[in-house]
């Protein structure tokens, strides 16, 4: 073994890019974040964003930097989106539409990974630290340090998968990457490497992250705050958390196992020297399976916030509300097997399966029903997020009926793997987790901001992503009856799918443009935000202990931590604010900044790109890196809080409740 | 006035695009519902069946949620305003009942459905069942006929009216088998066989694929399903056996070489038991030493039998 090979391991000059499309992306990446540092520097801010964001442990910041990140993966996943629309508009006959096989492989293969595990998990865990929190009444997480960490693992892979664009390949062998295709016989280069080990640092971050936020719930509750008086949202953060921390040590073992075969040459999932594919299916979707939940429960939540306080009234069947997300939780570790009815299990395991699918819809039309009699007997205020939510139950009622179809696997057998199924999980995901973000991300904007989102451009991006998805999606229902399976990077023009293809890459184009309004709002409203700015701390007329405060949230979140004896704490608190004792403000103790996070980030880092290009130095060296931080850091003296004395404490609140009054000047 | 407007543009957009996609669809081939097999057929009637039963929710569902929220909209001030109303008893069992009688419903079709249209399942006919093995291969379909002795690439025929069981491997990463007017598919595993039963109920030419991703020439493994009489048939297979090349072990393995968009072609097969070493291949500890050492531990006759025990599933 020569020196450049110890040095680099498999890196050399053939890793950089060569095909126009890669080579355009790549280029973009790299002056995207030469032209940032270079911004950072000029502007002087690195030692700002040093101590205000990368080594802040406050929840919400670390929230604010998650969404940041996630959206801007969101625009990588919809560029990727864009590119298989493109390509499977125009490939047809003799035409070979925009990029080789090889690439589309990829795309697509990136698009599935990034828009799950980057873009949904990174909204997710970012609305959780933001509202959460705030909705229990607690001052921060259980274990703020953790928390950063969790984050910068997220970041680490982040990092890795947006990499694979410069050096060497993105995997080929779709968003689950499906043994034997992704061993090392047929997949011989770096791609699955990247994929294995970008999602396996962010899924350690996210397990992390499920154990902290249940510490947090199960003990940092408000005085009074019995568990069936939380919020419904804090609820579904429990089922949601609850499902991380079985699910993803499920897909940490099965990609380590996936990692050794690739990586010493095992054989757990060959289809040779006793492997086993099959047993990798299962893995994979006994964690895949929970994971689509771990997504749409806490959605669920954020809709059910949402329809109560724009409805003015009480959340309708609050405890069969809760015994519904009990329910799901718990069925949703028993229907792994339906996405793989035809790998030919028999008919008795099939059926027992496709009942254990039909089950789940109960709970979840329950709280469908719910949710409109939630709104009966109310005052509904169409307002955005309420828009979101009319989206929302539409699209994910059809959706349903789709995946009803789906349960019964002799169906199943007519539509698994076809754009059928592909177009049944987009209306899912979009319409339940997209839509539950957008929502959620307007009607707590103020919250954390400090004031409220253009409403009017807020209901042009709605319009435009609603019409958007059913152009992309419906067509592709109809190709998959057709016969279209799939991940196809080119068809026959006598299959008469070309046109249905050219209205979903349309309808995808119809979504950028809400993605141009939504930045439009983002825009307008920052500009605006003096007019528009949220001066009580509840401009809509909130119902839980997240709006009893100013907006933006104060770093320490309460003053005083308050007392609750019953659901809609907040609501109820408005109604008796005759006798308002003037309680004596108290020291508050918050975590002091830590660079622990991005340090054991930027390692994790460098761990996963030293096993993906083999150079095993530095994957050592990063090893022993953060074991030694891990060390430091636990045996460092007790000195992880600053304390804010009652007086800060008092002047801070002075100046919040100024900003308060100023309003009613 | 101007909203009234808005809606009367919307609902007329609505049927216009409504009605072009009805326009569209009824002029287009699709095979999952206009089926030519009956398996295809009953799954179809199942799709049907699912819909009608789904939508006795769907329907109240939507009608609730667009009455719920014109007839309780804020500006609406006549609307009763309730704001501490939060459960009712009865309402709530309606929406647990009623879901939870449509999914009994919903799981006895399943049990049923499951079993009667598995695709293990051998169909009753008074004719002879045709044999075909099925082997994916990097990037193309090799359809063996062990009783007619021949063999194809990406070109497959069976008389109509006759059942065809499929013996379904791999010798090449995960592929499925699916000829969505004939049925449903299943998926092509290497060192195992899965079965699938299917039966063309008129004359014709069907489009099959390989519904899983298994790399670069995935896309291209398309094929022809053509059923004819069984006397075109019958000429058919004489006609292979006459004119076409002999795959012998060494022709499989330059055709198991990866190719893409491979064109159709016909063989006469000279190794019976050709199906089984591919099978074979994968079983022992590795693949180049699995070839002997499976020769002398298994017939094939056994092996045939622990294969339709595995189902596919245990290992």
């Amino acid at each position: 073994m020569d020196f450049w090979s110890l040095l680099l391991g498999k890196l050399g000059l053939d890793a950089l890019p060569h095909e126009p499309v890669t080579i355009g992306g790549a280029v973009m990446m790299t002056l995207g974040g030469i032209g940032a540092v270079a911004a950072m520097t000029y502007f002087k801010k690195w030692g700002w964003i040093w101590k205000n964001w990368l080594t802040s442990l406050d929840a919400k910041k670390i929230g604010v930097m998650y969404i940041v990140v996630a959206l801007f993966m969101l625009l990588r996943g919809i560029a990727d989106a864009l590119m298989i629309r493109a390509q499977q508009a125009l490939s047809v006959g003799d035409a070979h539409g925009i990029v080789s096989t090889d690439t589309f492989q990829q795309v697509f293969s990136a698009h599935g990974s990034i828009m799950i595990i980057f873009v949904a998990m990174g909204l997710i865990f970012g609305i959780i630290n933001l509202i959460m929190p705030l909705q229990i009444g607690a001052r921060d997480v259980a274990f703020p340090l953790m928390n950063s960490i969790s984050f910068w693992l997220y970041i680490a892979g982040v990092v890795l998968i947006n990499i694979s664009l410069v050096l060497g390949e993105f995997s080929a062998a779709g968003w689950l990457a499906y043994p034997p295709l992704s061993e090392l016989e047929y997949s011989p280069g770096v791609g699955v490497d990247y994929w294995v080990w970008a999602l396996q640092i962010t899924g350690v971050g996210s397990l992390l992250s499920a154990i902290n936020f249940l510490t947090t719930i199960f003990k940092m509750r408000a005085p009074g705050m019995a568990l069936m008086k939380m919020p419904i949202f804090v609820w579904s953060v429990i089922a949601s958390m609850s499902l991380v921390a079985f699910a993803f040590p499920i897909l940490t073992a099965t990609l380590a196992m996936l990692g050794l075969d690739r990586l010493m040459g095992m054989h757990f999932f060959t289809s040779d020297a006793g492997g086993n594919p099959m047993m990798y299916i299962n893995l994979i979707w006994a964690w895949g399976h929970p994971e689509v939940y771990i997504l749409i429960l806490p959605a669920f939540g954020v809709f059910s916030e949402i329809v109560a306080t724009f409805s003015s009234k009480k959340l309708f069947g609050y405890a069969s509300m809760v015994w519904a997300i009990a329910g799901i939780t718990f069925l949703s570790f028993l229907v792994w097997l339906h996405h793989f009815f035809t790998m030919g299990a028999g008919a008795n395991v099939n059926a027992f399966f496709g009942i254990m699918t039909a089950v789940i819809s109960i709970p979840t039309g329950v709280k469908v029903f719910n949710w409109m009699f939630t709104m009966y007997g109310g005052r509904v205020r169409f307002t955005t997020p309420m828009l979101w939510f009319m989206g929302f139950v539409v699209t994910f009622t059809l959706g349903g009926v789709a995946g009803v179809l789906m349960s019964v696997p002799a169906i199943d057998f007519q539509v698994h793997n076809s754009l059928f199924l592909v177009a049944h999980f987009h209306t899912m995901i979009i319409g339940g987790v997209i839509f539950g973000f957008f929502a959620g991300f307007t009607y707590w904007f103020p919250k954390v901001f400090g004031f409220k989102l253009n409403e009017r451009l807020g209901r042009y991006a709605f319009w435009c992503w609603l019409i958007g998805f059913l152009m992309a999606f419906v067509p592709l229902y109809a190709l998959g009856l057709m016969g279209a399976t799939r991940r196809l990077d080119h068809y026959d023009a006598s299959m008469g799918w070309q046109g249905l293809f050219i209205v979903a890459g349309v309808g995808v184009m119809v979504i950028g443009l809400g993605i141009l309004m939504q930045m439009l709002q983002l825009f307008v409203s920052i500009r605006q935000r003096h007019e528009n700015r949220d001066t009580t701390g509840d401009p809509w007329g909130g119902r839980t202990l997240e709006w009893s405060i100013p907006s933006p949230a104060p770093v320490y979140n309460f003053t005083h931590i308050p007392q609750v004896s019953t659901r809609d704490a907040f609501w109820e608190a408005k109604k008796t604010t005759a006798h308002k004792k003037r309680i004596p403000f108290e020291a508050i103790a918050l975590p002091r900044n830590s660079p622990v996070g991005i340090a054991i980030g930027g390692l994790s880092f460098l761990l996963g790109f030293g096993l993906v290009w083999h150079i095993f130095w530095l994957a050592i060296v990063a090893l022993l890196g953060i074991i030694v931080t891990i060390i430091v850091r636990t045996s460092g003296e007790d000195d992880d809080e600053e304390i804010l004395s009652a007086v800060t404490v008092e002047k801070l609140a002075a100046a919040a409740a100024r900003t308060t009054k100023r309003k009613h000047a | 006035m101007r909203r009234r407007y808005k809606i009367l543009i919307s609902l007329l957009a609505g049927v216009l695009v409504v009605g072009a996609g009805w326009a569209f669809l009824s002029q287009a081939n699709i095979p999952v519902l206009e089926t030519s097999g009956q398996v295809a057929g009953k799954q179809r009637d199942l799709i049907i069946f699912t819909v009608i039963l789904s939508l006795v929710v769907v329907i109240p569902v939507f009608a609730l949620l667009f009455g719920i929220a014109w007839r309780f909209r804020a500006g609406n001030t006549k609307a009763s305003y309730k704001p501490d109303w939060d459960g009712n008893k009865l309402l709530e069992a309606v929406w647990w009942g009623l879901p939870f009688i449509i999914i009994v419903i919903l799981s006895v079709v399943i049990w049923i459905s499951s079993h009667e249209l598995d695709p293990y399942r051998p169909l009753s006919s008074d004719k002879k069942p045709v044999a075909v093995q099925v082997v994916a291969l990097q990037w193309k379909w090799l359809f063996i006929y062990p009783e007619q002795g021949i063999a194809t690439v990406n070109q497959l025929q069976f008389p109509v009216d006759t059942p065809v069981n499929f013996t379904i491997t791999s010798d090449a990463p995960m592929n499925s088998f699916w000829i969505p007017s004939l049925g449903g598919q299943v998926y092509a595993m290497s060192g195992m066989s899965t079965k699938l039963h299917l039966q063309a109920d008129k004359v014709g030419n069907y489009n099959g694929s390989s519904a899983n991703i298994s790399g670069k020439g995935f896309a291209g493994m398309k094929f022809v399903a053509k059923a004819t009489s069984q006397a075109d048939f019958d000429s058919w297979v004489q006609g292979v056996k006459k004119n076409a090349d002999k795959l012998d072990k060494g022709g499989y393995e330059r055709l198991a070489k990866p190719t893409e968009n491979t064109p159709q072609k016909t063989y006469v097969l000279v190794d019976g038991d050709l199906y089984d070493t591919i099978i074979m291949k994968y079983m022992g500890h590795g693949k180049q030493q699995a070839h002997d050492e499976n020769e002398h531990e298994h017939d094939s006759a056994t092996m045939d039998h622990d294969m339709s025990d595995m189902k596919g599933m245990s290992h």
